[in-house]
């Protein structure tokens, strides 16, 4: 079901004067009230009004996680935060955190393009949607909440964790829709099974799954265990959350970006170079109708392709294919953004320790783990085995306290790890997804 | 009073110890006594050995994590009882035993422990007074 019929089925013609209409609207309000854009167009000498048409967004400057990182935390803000309603985070690059903001408006569009994509899924307002996504800073529990209330259904705000109380109220309450990440959506499935629970009994109909990297593998995998119909969503907190772009339940072949309010472009991430449709590359956006957070070319790491193709369903905008990867070394694990730099910077405050590590990340039946290797040198080795235990679980810790992961800590001899000279081989991902 | 002992770090895969006794032999370093100690992930061996400063260049030349610790051996009767009766003059006085170990040779008919203790100086005098015999660092590498 198309939830907007107006703009999801508006002509390329129009959408594409709208869009032009919405980016220069955008471009003069970041340069007038965002310093940080200010400077940024004044080095690369454009101006708001050099955009004259749709091609012109390349001559603007990319923004980049770290720039979030330098802005920290209000920085990009591009209202006073009397209008900022709403604020959540996720983790960036260093252990500080991307802050974003939204105004009213700015959760009222958010809340329609993700009813926009529970329709594009299949759902409507008799489903009851179990939102599994964690509620926090987070933005998946919260941005499936509004969405789900604004279609009309009867959301069940559950949150992660307590798996076995999950399937109850699954089955109990008559969920009918699952969102969650999709590697949770197969740890469910176990613990029904562990329970003695059929999915085929269940009234679950359609899964919405995102905030990790899946294949079509999995979806495989998850529609036979939950008897289902899996769809995937994307999103990102810095250019909105959940709801940038979800595949539709009649092709579930790529996923229709709401072009109405997100510019995509796919670029070559060593030379910035904008490549043309079905090339893969890098996924960049442009927001063009956020008021409290907008971003010019945001670089999201994630790699992508961009087909214009229109799509059985009769949405007009463009799908991106399912993200395969990444350009920079971040990890998800258990839908948790982990850097290895992070990972190093936990060692390093740790006395006597060396930034020598590995990561090794698995799947152990359905969830994600996290070896850290970690050389042991004359300043932390004891002839004591407690003292050696005891660093283990420090680094344990710490490592919780600072990135929510669990990890577990392997102490290995010394100078048996790559150095960091050249590139230096930091993470193993056994994961096959 | 004190001894010196050597301790390795290993990893629990096969091969370290291999490596290590042959280095030491190559090297000519004879071990006089020795003890592993093993978790699920690695192992500490800890030996005494008849040139501690030769064991630990050749060791530290190879890539190992090597470290010296003071330790205590103690002539302990070799009879029935002759161990409790030490570890009871210890536990009367509070001193902790980390860790303990047998040598291979005798001293005359007395058999030798090495001892790892949380107060090392502390638990000499407790001993000493009680008149247990601590062999000297010297005759323990000569054994």
């Amino acid at each position: 079901m198309i939830w907007d019929e107006e703009f999801e089925t508006l002509p390329r013609e129009a959408l594409e004067a709208l869009q032009l209409k919405r980016l220069t609207a955008t471009a003069e309000r970041v340069y007038a009230t965002v310093p940080f854009y200010k400077k940024k167009f004044d080095e690369f000498g454009v101006k708001p009004s050099d955009i004259k048409s749709l091609k012109d967004l390349r001559r603007l400057p990319f923004t980049t996680k770290l720039d979030l990182r330098d802005s920290y935390p209000f920085g990009l803000f591009a209202v006073p935060m009397e209008q900022v309603v709403r604020i959540h985070a996720s983790s960036g690059t260093t252990g500080k955190q991307t802050v974003v903001g939204y105004t009213r408006r700015d959760i009222n569009n958010w809340a329609e393009l993700m009813a926009r994509s529970l329709a594009a899924a299949g759902s409507h307002k008799n489903d009851i949607i179990h939102n599994a996504y964690g509620y926090g800073l987070f933005t998946g529990g919260l941005g499936v909440h509004y969405g789900a209330e604004r279609l009309g259904a009867s959301v069940i705000p559950i949150s992660g964790g307590n798996s076995k109380r999950q399937i109850i109220i699954m089955q109990d309450f008559g969920s009918t829709v699952l969102t969650c990440t999709p590697s949770y959506a197969l740890f469910l499935a176990e613990t029904a099974e562990e329970m003695g629970v059929d999915f085929k009994k269940l009234k679950l109909r359609v899964g919405i799954f995102g905030a990790e990297p899946w294949s079509e593998k999995m979806r495989d995998e998850i529609e036979r265990k939950l008897n289902i119909q899996a769809i995937d969503i994307y999103g990102l907190s810095e250019v909105m959350g959940p709801g940038v772009s979800i595949e539709c339940l009649e092709a579930k072949q790529g996923l229709h970006i709401f072009e109405d309010h997100f510019i995509p472009e796919i670029i070559n991430p060593q030379t910035g170079e904008v490549l043309p449709h079905g090339e893969k590359g890098e996924l960049v956006f442009t927001t063009i109708t956020k008021e409290a957070f907008p971003l010019i070319r945001y670089r999201t790491r994630d790699i992508s392709v961009l087909y214009p193709q229109p799509c059985k369903c009769g949405r007009t905008h463009m799908r991106m294919e399912r993200v395969s990867g990444r350009s920079d070394d971040m990890l998800i694990i258990r839908g948790v953004n982990v850097f290895p730099s992070q990972i190093e910077s936990v060692l390093m405050n740790i006395e006597g320790v060396e930034p020598h590590y590995l990561l090794i990340v698995d799947r152990q039946g359905t969830l994600d783990t996290l070896d850290v290797h970690v050389e042991v040198n004359e300043k932390v080795f004891s002839d004591e085995v407690k003292n050696l235990q005891s660093l283990g679980r420090k680094i344990e810790k710490e490592i919780k306290d600072l990135l929510g992961v669990n990890a577990g800590v392997k102490l290995v001899e010394p100078k048996t790890l790559q150095r960091s000279e050249g590139k230096a081989q930091r993470v193993i991902d056994k994961r096959k997804i | 009073m004190k001894v010196e002992q050597i301790s390795v770090f290993l990893e629990n895969k096969p091969g370290p110890l291999t490596e290590v006794t042959r280095i030491l032999g190559e090297a000519g370093v004879n071990i006089r006594a020795l003890s592993l100690a093993d978790t699920k992930d690695f192992g500490i061996l800890r030996l005494i050995v008849n040139d501690n400063e030769k064991a630990r260049a050749v060791l530290g030349a190879k890539g190992f994590t090597v470290r010296k610790t003071e330790v205590v051996a103690v002539e302990v009767p070799d009879r029935p009882g002759g161990l409790a009766d030490i570890l009871k003059i210890l536990s009367e006085a509070t001193v902790n035993v980390e860790y303990l170990y047998a040598f291979v040779q005798q001293s005359g008919s007395n058999a030798i422990i090495i001892f790892r203790f949380d107060e090392t100086d502390r638990a000499i005098e407790v001993l000493s007074k009680k008149q247990v015999k601590i062999l000297e660092g010297k005759k323990v590498y000569a054994l």
